[in-house]
């Protein structure tokens, strides 16, 4: 595998750096970056430290990097957590900085102590505090219910001070969305299972309206409005599927969430190189930040919209002859 | 019977393993024993709606919404008040 760190890639301009990286030959990763500068969304990271999870690390080369902010990627943790070699020196200008280095979590309890420990490291202030700790419960319990990764969750997340927003990343070598759709619904395409994933009320366990015991079918729509509320960037890729919720235009005054994906303002492929598993990048502005109790009267909404209509589409219909 | 949700989930209530522990070991033992449940939410500052589904859908499947004359919700701020709603509303809708 090929892996390319572009001197730009965020969830607004990332399709090229995903279409680039290369999957063919499994059991090498080879990581190249620009000479010049490597600026990238937390999600970009957590992407190349999910492929070296498999890989031994005799056979993870990076070249010397050259660029001058290399040491990002050392103080992110990602030769630490692809274990290999690298030649950095980190000089701690700001002790704490404002970031959550990569993490593995692989269970419950590493989930819960991860959640405890970011509110802290990012610096943030009680009622910023819930977005984050809500994105990252869900998005994290999702690959540890349903990815079947040995390797678990690789979450990164870092706060930019130019645009006031935390970026996360999230992300799982498992089965992927359609996988785990396919348990309850026929989609045929990655693109399919990702616009039911993302519906609200329908999860791969059953087709049973309001889910099951333990499953609603709501986590990622969840996430996805949060992002949507504050106007920011939420993306997904799995399998051959990329959804990108763009961000509102700034004079759409009211924001409206909707319990089909492709009704949102969109990009969307489905030809992007094969991700076994499931990439997650949303990004939450510290600035646009609603109350989160607001964003819930949003979600309530829509969500039982959604629900009334699915159902209604079950409902028999008379025979007229 | 009354329960204190942050003694067992923390100040904030994302681990949905604990929230069917506490549904099936003591909310729906309570209920079969025809108790009032009180829910306390005291020093919850947040929860997720996985949580709340996984400690209120079920009873309200299994019992009908009628259940919900038994179990109360107490000191639950805004955020978590809303979030139980949602899963009230939608478990009645579904």
């Amino acid at each position: 595998m090929r892996i390319y760190l572009p001197n730009s890639a965020f969830l607004g301009n990332i399709d090229p750096f995903l279409r680039n990286v290369d999957f063919s030959d499994t059991n090498k990763l080879e990581i190249t970056a620009n000479k010049k500068w490597i600026s990238i969304h937390p999600v970009v990271l957590s992407m190349v430290a999910a492929l070296g999870q498999n890989i031994k690390p005799s056979e993870i080369k990076c070249e010397r990097l050259e660029a001058k902010s290399k040491h990002y990627l050392e103080r992110m943790g990602l030769f630490k957590l692809l274990n290999i070699e690298s030649d950095m020196k980190i000089v701690e200008h700001e002790p704490a900085g404002r970031f959550v280095p990569l993490t593995r979590i692989t269970n419950s309890s590493e989930l819960t102590k991860f959640i405890t420990e970011i509110i802290p490291l990012l610096h943030l202030e009680p009622e910023q505090a819930d977005s984050i700790k809500y994105v990252v419960s869900e998005l994290v319990r999702n690959v540890l219910e349903h990815a079947g990764s040995e390797q678990g969750a690789i979450v990164s997340a870092q706060y930019y001070w130019k645009s006031n927003t935390i970026r996360i990343g999230i992300v799982d070598t498992g089965v992927g969305i359609k996988k785990t759709i396919n348990n309850a619904y026929p989609a045929k395409t990655d693109m399919e299972a990702i616009r039911l994933a993302l519906t609200p009320g329908i999860t791969g366990t059953t087709q049973r309206i309001g889910g099951t015991d333990y499953n609603a079918g709501a986590g990622l729509f969840f996430v996805k409005s949060i992002a949507q509320v504050n106007r920011e960037f939420f993306m997904i890729y799995s399998g051959n599927g990329m959804y990108k919720l763009l961000k509102s235009k700034p004079d759409q005054k009211r924001i409206i969430i909707r319990g089909d994906p492709f009704l949102d303002r969109h990009s969307k492929g489905e030809n992007y190189p094969f991700w076994g598993g499931t990439v997650v990048g949303v990004d939450i502005s510290l600035t646009k930040t609603k109350e989160f109790s607001v964003f819930l009267d949003l979600v309530r909404e829509a969500y039982i919209k959604t629900i009334k209509e699915r159902k209604k589409e079950k409902f028999r219909k008379p025979r007229f002859i | 019977m009354e329960i204190k949700i942050a003694d067992m989930a923390g100040s904030f209530a994302e681990n949905k393993d604990l929230a069917r522990e506490i549904r099936l070991t003591k909310i729906i033992p309570a209920l079969e024993k025809n108790e009032e449940v009180i829910l306390n939410f005291e020093e919850i500052e947040g929860a997720t709606q996985s949580f709340i589904h996984a400690l209120i859908s079920d009873i309200i499947r299994k019992y009908g919404s009628e259940v919900l004359e038994k179990i109360s919700f107490k000191n639950c701020n805004d955020a978590v008040k809303k979030i139980i709603n949602i899963v009230v509303d939608y478990m009645q809708e579904s």
